[in-house]
């Protein structure tokens, strides 16, 4: 990981020659990755961390219809794009979700970043079916934030822990097996003992092949206000960037479509600055890392990718 | 000089599987060999693979990740996993190899080419490790679609492309006509509950590729890697053809035909 090899002490002491520093420009190499944006910031659960401040009622970002996904997919196809994520806000409140679902998978792998609340057992058993006769995989990417509901609903809001792990549940019986995804607020999760305690949790409930992914939050949106935003030495400047690690950055190979247009990643749809216009052929061009959040990717080595 | 040429991948110092495979190769009357790479790891007495390997002019060996790093005597596989548990068991056959590799067969992994290409039926052949473009690449069946596909043999100049490193085989014809092909491994099974390890056969006349299946002495594989102390997860692999690690890098389709 990066985050070894950076002096911090280095840093916050050149911090004010830095700021006057230009950020570093990262080419764009080819649409590996398309995400959408399905639900925009809506969302039916208001969690603390979340980078993006998604809930009930920030519409800041709106439903993408049908057609604007149809246009995504197919300007991504064209591009040879490799695989797309849904994410928002959250993907199974759009009443034509399962519509998106089946487009997208003529085009390419999906992944779907759900808190799994919305997943009953018909919807399961959709999703399974569609897993079975899909030409390209179908992964469901399920968020819990610990392994007791007193450290989940800490930070997902009340009585979420056991919805969460009844719809792991479902979908596991139904085959499918889903991605249960951590962001380390509780930053011990990430270590083994951590990971051992996610992955007895899902055995204890009959998943005998757990999958985890753990992600570092990002200290934007509702975050910002959680824990606290980033330090005035946490930003990028050119040179910072090590060899070979232009092609690691994710957004050297994916979008983000949203009903208001293209965006570089899934991080910064807030920013109106990184709004890079209507069309992804537009955003195929090189960008600015000029957000601090861009220091997080660089430190914690992110993708937001399975 | 004859039309058929075998194509294969990921030895993973399984000497047994290589030997059988090039009795298999002689007796089919095979012209040439090319192994994409992949050499070393999860198996035993890793330089018990190379007099097979560098003793013949019909054997063609390209550099994959694996042989990158053991080459230049890096500290890791660099195979692309993302895992804990998977790199714990990958550090363990990665630090297995590198000291017992001899320091000439290094030398000689360093050296190989990082691509082979040809001109058969008036199709443009490439082989490559994991994708043209990155040595490390997972080229999974249910995680290629189609339109990336034509692009990488658009951005590759290619109409037949052989891959391998995910040790899964398959092979897509795309709409344009052109072929991607992942010729799979002979080192370990391919997850799918039996003993076999895969490779293709190539017609060079007509362009015609054959999946082919090969059994091999995998009891006495197993033996060996017990008597070398390796983990016992890797010899469980070889007695039943499912996979215990790398099970992370998995896309859900591939993982859910296997055990764990």
């Amino acid at each position: 990981m990066l985050s070894d090899l950076i002096n911090l002490d280095t840093l916050i002491a050149r911090a004010h020659e830095r700021a006057e520093l230009p950020p570093p420009t990262l080419a764009f190499n080819h649409l590996d990755v398309l995400w959408l944006q399905v639900t925009g910031t809506l969302c039916n659960l208001a969690c603390l961390h979340c980078f993006i401040s998604c809930g009930p009622k920030n519409d800041s970002h709106p439903f993408m219809t049908l057609d604007q996904v149809e246009a995504a997919l197919t300007e991504a196809g064209q591009m040879g794009v490799k695989e797309v994520y849904f994410t928002g806000g959250e993907p199974f409140m759009h009443p034509e979700i399962r519509a998106m679902i089946e487009r997208t998978l003529e085009v390419a792998p999906l992944s779907i970043l759900t808190n799994g609340i919305l997943i009953d057992d018909e919807t399961a058993a959709w999703l399974g079916q569609t897993f079975a006769k899909s030409r390209y995989n179908l992964d469901l990417r399920v968020s819990l934030d610990g392994t007791t509901a007193e450290e989940n609903d800490a930070i997902r809001g009340r009585k979420t822990f056991e919805q969460i792990v009844g719809a792991i549940v479902r979908l596991w019986e139904h085959g499918v097996n889903p991605v249960v995804t951590v962001t380390t607020c509780h930053t011990e999760l990430s270590d083994p003992a951590g990971r051992n305690r996610f992955i007895d949790l899902l055995k204890s409930r009959g998943i005998t092949q757990p999958r985890l992914k753990f992600l570092s939050p990002f200290k934007i949106g509702r975050e910002e206000r959680r824990d606290e935003g980033y330090k005035n030495y946490e930003r990028l400047v050119e040179g910072d960037l090590l060899e070979g690690e232009e092609d690691d950055l994710q957004c050297s190979s994916c979008r983000m479509v949203t009903a208001k247009g293209v965006f570089p990643c899934p991080i910064l749809i807030e920013v109106e600055e990184a709004r890079m216009g209507d069309s992804l052929k537009d955003a195929a061009v090189p960008i600015k890392l000029d957000h601090p959040a861009c220091y997080t990717c660089h430190v914690e080595g992110v993708t937001c990718r399975t | 000089m004859s039309n058929l040429i075998c194509v294969f991948g990921g030895i993973y110092n399984n000497h047994q599987s290589l030997r059988a495979l090039l009795a298999e190769g002689d007796a089919l009357g095979v012209g040439a060999f090319y192994c994409l790479g992949d050499v070393g790891g999860f198996g035993p007495s890793p330089d018990r693979v190379f007099p097979m390997l560098r003793s013949r002019d019909d054997v063609f060996v390209m550099q994959g990740n694996y042989d990158h790093s053991i080459g230049n005597r890096l500290e890791d596989c660099a195979c692309g996993y993302v895992d804990p548990r998977d790199n714990h068991f990958a550090q363990i056959s990665y630090d297995y190899t590198l000291a017992r590799t001899h320091d000439d067969n290094k030398d000689w992994l360093r050296a190989l080419p990082t691509e082979y290409r040809h001109v058969w039926a008036g199709q443009r052949v490439l082989m490559a490790h994991g994708s043209p473009r990155k040595t490390n690449e997972f080229m999974w069946e249910s995680a290629c679609p189609d339109g990336f596909l034509e692009y990488i043999l658009n951005e590759a100049d290619a109409d037949l492309l052989f891959v391998t490193h995910t040790g899964i085989p398959w092979i897509r014809e795309l709409p344009s006509g052109r072929r991607v092909v992942n010729v799979g491994v002979i080192g370990r099974p391919p997850n799918d509950g039996t003993t076999l390890v895969d490779y293709v056969l190539v017609d060079t006349d007509t362009a015609a590729v054959t999946p082919r299946r090969l059994s091999y002495d995998h009891l006495a594989l197993a033996q060996e890697m017990r008597d070398e102390a390796l983990p016992e997860e890797f010899v469980e692999t070889i007695l039943t053809g499912y996979w215990t690690t790398c099970l992370e890098i998995l896309p859900a389709k591939e993982r859910a035909r296997g055990t764990y």
